[in-house]
């Protein structure tokens, strides 16, 4: 079975050592965590964590399960086949001598980054997207020589007036959820 | 429901090993440890561990209670969530300074754990899949597992198992799920399962998996487990449910609810055919019963047990050859009847398991079956055992090996009996020390007499059982082979090898 990107919505309990239980699941069964990025949700002691990981279907299904179990994980949905949008934030440290600042400057514009600090040889840029912009971004910059790199991991809402918050119970395995398509994308 | 205590840093830690014991055989139990005055945490101070880090992959779930307005709630959640659900462990650590601050008390009437909810009832549309694929099938089977006595599903499999006429195979922790003398019993499957048991799972067509979890050791290898079959999986847990091998039909819930509603769509059936391949194979295959031996054999052991309790005492077993024997021998009569460690295989299990048996259930008789190998890795309980006069009979099966791993090194790696042989004390001597009467055994002449001595003895009572040196489990599945590829006990048993024991 193929293996593929999964992206998993997990709200959890804002308590002391949970996110510890979440990576030692993973590390335990031997799951990939591509990414994981946690904040707070829109209830409060109720932190939201959005993971991606690798794997085969069934085994991301395990993945859901076993998160699932875990007693301080309130619900867990996996929105890889919903529309969703799907974000990152990076922040890029980038070398930058006066003649191709102006240059940096113009991709930035274009890729609707913001340079958030510039210093005498270089500018720190801030970009947002879906993993594939700011690949691309970087992959541009490349060539000025990029010193540092920051990013945040994917976050990611499903479109429309679905919520994460909503619809599929923590624990039953069905997985399709019809929602209607209201918004564009705008990238 | 088991409770623990033990102190910060090693006595937290030699709980583990039967922490991780519960957690992978599903046993509730709350385990409540001792840690250093919360100023000290992370200091390394004396006696200080990290005790919810070390079984955080071994918990249920497992807590560190900072403040002591917390702790009326944190035994709440802690035993809410041990007894519900699948059972298994749960662990708070408790630092001196909050054992010993005082608050208002304060006990939460519900545990408030929104991240916590049990599917009880199986989705009506799967469990009449499910009654259809059972109604159409041919050659179906039930394997049933530890589950159904959690539960407390009795009645419900056996209606279940009785409407349809279908066999039922036990998993090692399901033993007792089913009654072993019933016709339909096929008793034990899996690695050292009864071969009509495995021959059955290999050919029916709809299998029926019911409070169980695909082990390794139940299923062999996984892409020749049941392979002609569309499997019925019905479990608690989801996460047990596609874990190992593919399931047609998952259902969710609470055993006994699901089976109830699904007696409901059964329909009276007979599978003459079916029950009578099975009948044929357990008259070409029947589990050996040393007939044709003059020597002890453990056999003839668990032949004078069944005959000496009818199946009616609790019998707690360690792990190993021992442990196989009393699982495929006892004919027991009573639920929840047979103890024994099945996921982690925890060799000295088995003595202090039985005393917590016979505690809990004074009025039984309690049985401690164990090997020579398996009761010295906990034989220290016996001063508990004496301390707290719990009358315990214990019955060493003393071969003078760690039995089972010499069995894989006759049998797979060309006799080659590296670690094995065990130079043991003189058991009978040991227990006179702590002044617990004792027996040796060995021959086949004197196992009655001896079993009915201890089983009137009023109090504990040990005895060594000399049993042949080299018999060995059968029937077995090699490792890494399917459940048809099973070994039958050889016509002739191989010769001894000499003893190294101190007798």
């Amino acid at each position: 079975m193929a293996t593929t990107k999964h992206t998993l919505i997990a709200l959890v309990q804002d308590r002391p050592g949970v996110l510890n239980r979440v990576a030692s699941m993973f590390r335990r069964r031997g799951f990939n965590m591509d990414s994981v990025a946690v904040g707070h949700s829109e209830t409060p002691h109720v932190s939201r964590v959005t993971i991606v990981v690798s794997g085969t279907t069934a085994t991301v299904e395990q993945v859901r399960k076993q998160l699932a179990k875990l007693i301080e994980v309130i619900k867990v949905v996996d929105i890889t086949q919903d529309q969703m949008t799907s974000r990152e934030l990076a922040l890029i440290k980038v070398r930058a001598t006066s003649p191709t600042r102006s240059e940096i400057i113009e991709m930035t514009d274009i890729f609707r980054g913001n340079i958030v600090d510039v210093g005498a040889d270089s500018l720190t840029i801030e970009v947002t997207g879906d993993e594939d912009k700011i690949e691309s971004f970087l992959n541009l910059l490349r060539p000025f020589g990029i010193r540092e790199i920051a990013r945040t991991g994917r976050i990611a809402m499903v479109r429309g007036g679905t919520t994460g918050s909503s619809g599929e119970e923590k624990g039953i395995s069905t997985r399709s959820r019809e929602h209607v398509h209201i918004s564009e994308d705008v990238e | 429901m088991g409770v623990c205590l033990a102190t910060s840093g090693p006595g937290a830690t030699n709980l583990v090993t039967g922490i991780a014991n519960a957690y992978l055989d599903s046993v509730p139990m709350v385990a409540l440890t001792g840690q250093v005055q919360t100023w000290f945490i992370g200091k390394d101070a004396f006696q200080e561990i990290d005790i919810t880090g070390i079984t955080l992959p071994i918990t249920k779930h497992n807590s560190l209670v900072l403040d002591v307005n917390d702790l009326a709630e944190a035994i709440k959640e802690a035993f809410y969530i041990a007894r519900t659900g699948r059972p298994g462990p749960v662990l708070i650590d408790i630092p001196q300074d909050v054992l010993t601050n005082i608050c208002e008390y304060h006990y939460p009437a519900h545990a408030d754990l929104p991240g916590y909810r049990l599917p009880l009832q199986g989705h009506p549309a799967q469990i009449r899949k499910a009654a259809k694929m059972i109604n159409e099938a041919r050659n179906p089977v039930i394997v049933a597992g530890r589950g159904v006595i959690i539960s407390g599903a009795f009645q419900e499999l056996k209606q279940l198992a009785e409407s349809s006429q279908i066999p039922v195979v036990n998993t090692l922790l399901g033993i007792t799920a089913f009654p072993t003398n019933h016709v339909l019993s096929l008793g034990m499957g899996g690695m050292h399962g009864t071969a009509y048991a495995n021959k059955a799972i290999d050919a029916c067509d709809v299998l029926i998996a019911i409070g169980m979890r695909m082990d390794d050791r139940l299923t062999g290898q996984v892409s020749g487990f049941a392979p002609n079959a569309k499997i019925i999986h019905v479990d608690l847990d989801p996460a047990e449910i596609g874990k190992n091998v593919r399931v047609d039909v998952p259902i969710v819930g609470d055993i006994k609810k699901v089976l109830s509603a699904l007696n409901k769509l059964i329909s009276a059936s007979q599978h003459v055919e079916w029950i009578n391949d099975i009948e044929q194979w357990r008259t070409k295959y029947p589990l050996y019963r040393a007939t044709d031996c003059e020597q002890l054999m453990p056999q003839h052991i668990m032949k004078h047990l069944n005959e000496a309790t009818h199946g009616d005492a609790l019998l707690v077993t360690g792990v190993g050859q021992h442990q196989m024997w009393a699982a495929q021998y006892y004919e027991s009569n009573t639920v929840n009847s047979f103890i024994s460690s099945g996921g982690l295989g925890t060799m000295g299990f088995g003595l202090p398991a039985a005393m917590g048996a016979k505690v809990g259930m004074p009025d039984k008789t309690v049985w401690c079956i164990d090997g020579d190998g398996s009761f010295q890795m906990t034989l220290h309980e016996l001063a508990t055992l004496v301390q707290d006069n719990i009358a315990v009979k214990i019955a060493i099966f003393n071969n003078g090996y760690l039995g089972m791993v010499r069995q894989w090194q006759e049998l797979f790696f060309k006799r080659n009996y590296v670690g094995t042989p065990l130079t043991c004390p003189d058991f009978v001597k040991l227990a006179e020390a702590y002044c617990i009467p004792a027996l040796r055994v060995t021959t086949q002449e004197e196992v009655p007499g001896a079993i009915k001595q201890a089983m009137d003895h009023d109090g504990p009572f040990l005895i060594d059982f000399m049993v042949e040196p080299e018999a060995n489990v059968f029937p077995m599945v090699p490792p890494g082979a399917a459940l048809a590829q099973f070994m039958d006990q050889p016509k002739k048993e191989v010769t001894a090898w000499p003893r190294q024991n101190t007798l």
